[in-house]
């Protein structure tokens, strides 16, 4: 590959969207609805009809606030206890709010939910206080809507571009990215008045218990690009010590699922076949209580179904195995498994980013707006927290419309072609070389020791030896090797994950004490300490360019939480009855 | 260092009597979200390049001839 040869387009828009998964579109949509005369642009680094978290589709809505079941101040309040307060409520209350909007819009356009016979929506209860999953088993054609209705609107859709850092001008506001071909290695700059950041979670962080790289929780192309490109830019990422860990079917490492199972009696059990937590939500003291009996004599940990009826069985089979994952099937005939017969052992995933189902992501207000004038962040990347996809529908929403007014404000921004000169050599520099390390291998390391020195219980020392093993491996990039573009592609992934494994660190190591259960769970720090860490922690890059934090209040609730309630989910272990004398 | 190959068993399995390919067809290469799946420049059908599957599925559920299996990766069975 002769770097010099290669081309390199610049092209202008007014919003460009940068992640064509799921809330990638709806910002695409919800623009061209606000101004149709806007031009927008929608960067993919896979394909738009397959790619993102819900590639195959999606079983359900976990966070469906619907009229009759819940109000938007329940759910606020639901999800605000469920972090131990550490929430812009003011963002709960707009996804709130936006979602059942949302649910009529996405049925409208041909997303399948579950109805009751008079058409009303079958919600099913599965938090431990409110009424919010909403059932899809025809949920498998989700990606295909969408698409459809990008191309209705004519969103200019651009495939198999990696974007790999964002411009800013003079002013501090958006300029545009660059972005890289992941088969040419082609450069493309857009030029764009905002910008709109929708790459998903860090997924590939932690190295799966299977060692097999991409067999992630995650969709394992979603590696954490926008966490890095934001923090390059200059963004806030908010409560990354929040990590995302879920409890999932063993190896196989997806879902198992109980949001699915949960309503039909299906339930999470340890190896006497009992339950030992009250709800199968996922939340960091759920995840707590899992670990706690996985480390116990009645480990491991099961998904049981086999109390169920055969119709009750087959009907989830025709969920599980059509949506989301339908891998999960073939999964178990290969292991002999049978829902009827035994229950599937289960085990925790490995670390990650993703406010979609924790609270580690780059900030946002209620209006998707980061703390870059023009940069905005939706999905699981923004700091949202358990927004799961409705919330990617409902924020990307809103942050496509609040792009479309703020195009309206500004023109295209300059840049500095210093940055972009930059940001051409360090995608580059691999190219450069014939011998080296391959990323593979600097990728299986770094989430090694992600593994080994970051995940929780998160001791001090371990972390400190981990950043410095991390400082390592940078030096490391010097001699990392791509002989063509899909190694390359690999190579620029590769970094977004070195990125988050120092944010990873760094923000666990401020938070000085525990909180929401297992996910920032520090064995040295093992207490609560609402005095001192009541408040977001918000991560960025310096003026020197290093890696800096700052505590950020939490803004006063629009929902109050009375004192008692915040406690409910860390009573989530059933009790044990006293025996009698 | 120098850079050494390794073999590794495939997950994604075409069957070439039923693909395409040599007719133009791209369909399980364009829909991978890992960019895996690659057309031999020989014998002009899908084929699996690299040893990253995320078991996913769109190649084989959108393959117009069912020519496309995805079977779970080694290390997961």
């Amino acid at each position: 590959m002769s770097a010099n040869a290669l081309k390199s387009e610049i092209i202008e828009t007014d919003v460009l969207v940068i992640g064509g998964g799921t809330g990638g579109p709806m910002a695409a949509i919800k623009a061209k609805e606000a101004d149709p005369t806007l031009r927008v642009v929608l960067l993919e680094k896979a394909n738009v009809k397959r790619s993102g978290a819900i590639s195959m589709g999606m079983d359900g809505l976990n966070n469906a606030v619907v009229p009759g079941y819940a109000t938007p101040e329940q759910y606020v309040k639901e999800i605000t206890v469920a972090n131990d307060g550490i929430v812009h409520q003011k963002a709960l209350m707009a996804y709130a709010q936006g979602s059942y909007p949302m649910i009529q819009y996405l049925d409208r356009i041909g997303v399948k939910f579950e109805k009751d016979g008079s058409g009303e929506y079958n919600m099913r209860k599965v938090h431990h206080m409110g009424t919010y999953v909403l059932p899809m088993p025809e949920g498998h054609n989700v990606k295909k809507v969408l698409y459809r209705q990008l191309r209705r609107l004519q969103v200019g859709v651009i495939n198999r571009y990696m974007a790999t850092r964002l411009l800013r001008g003079p002013d501090g506001r958006i300029a545009g990215a660059i972005g890289v071909n992941t088969r040419t290695s082609e450069f493309l700059v857009v030029r764009a008045k905002a910008v709109v950041l929708a790459c998903g979670a860090a997924g590939r962080l932690g190295l799966p218990a299977s060692g097999y790289l991409f067999g992630t929780y995650e969709n394992a192309a979603n590696c954490g690009d926008g966490y890095a490109m934001a923090y390059h830019a200059g963004a806030e990422l908010a409560n990354l010590e929040c990590y995302q860990i879920n409890p999932l079917i063993k190896d196989y490492n997806g879902p198992s699922c109980a949001y699915v199972t949960g309503p039909f009696g299906g339930y999470t059990a340890n190896n006497r076949g009992e339950r030992f937590i009250e709800c199968d939500y996922w939340s960091g003291q759920m995840m707590l209580e899992f670990w706690r009996e996985l480390q116990s004599g009645n480990g491991p940990v099961f998904l049981k179904l086999d109390h169920l009826r055969e119709e009750t069985i087959s009907e989830i089979e025709t969920i599980l195995h059509t949506n989301e994952r339908p891998s999960r099937g073939r999964f178990h005939e290969r292991r002999g498994n049978n829902y009827r017969h035994r229950p599937v052992e289960m085990h925790i995933s490995e670390i990650g980013f993703c406010s979609g189902h924790s609270a580690s992501g780059v900030w946002v207000d209620e209006h998707a707006r980061t703390t870059i004038p023009g940069l905005y962040a939706a999905g699981d990347m923004a700091s949202v927290p358990h927004n799961y996809m409705l919330g990617a529908f409902v924020n990307g929403g809103i942050a496509g419309a609040d792009a479309a007014a703020f195009c309206a404000e500004v023109d295209l921004a300059g840049y500095d072609s210093a940055d972009l000169a930059a940001g051409r050599e360090r995608v580059l520099a691999p190219t450069r070389r014939e011998d080296g390390l391959t990323p593979h291998e600097i990728e299986f390391k770094t989430r090694r020791l992600v593994n080994d020195y970051l995940e929780p219980p998160k001791v001090t020392a371990k972390m400190q030896i981990g950043q410095r093993r991390f400082a390592e491996i940078r030096e490391d990039l010097d001699h990392l090797v791509a002989r063509d573009p899909h190694e390359l592609h690999r190579a620029l992934e590769l970094q977004s994950i070195l990125d988050c494994a120092d944010m990873a660190a760094a923000a666990s190591l401020y938070r000085t004490e525990s909180r929401w259960g297992f996910y920032h769970l520090r064995a040295d720090y093992p207490d609560r300490d609402d005095a001192n860490w009541s408040c977001h922690t918000m991560l960025f890059k310096d003026e020197r360019g290093r890696m800096a934090h700052r505590k950020r209040v939490v803004d006063p609730y629009i929902v109050p939480v009375a004192a008692a309630e915040m406690s409910a989910y860390h009573q989530l272990r059933i009790r044990t009855p006293a025996a009698a004398e | 260092m120098p850079i050494i190959h390794q073999a590794r068993s495939a997950a994604v399995v075409i069957d070439e009597e039923r693909c395409i390919a040599e007719k133009g067809c791209r369909v399980c290469v364009d829909v991978c979200p890992l960019d895996i799946l690659a057309i031999h420049e020989d014998r002009q059908k899908a084929y699996m390049k690299y040893d990253e599957c995320w078991y996913c599925m769109p190649c084989e559920v959108d393959c117009p001839t069912n020519a496309v299996k995805v079977n779970i990766p080694y290390l997961l069975r």
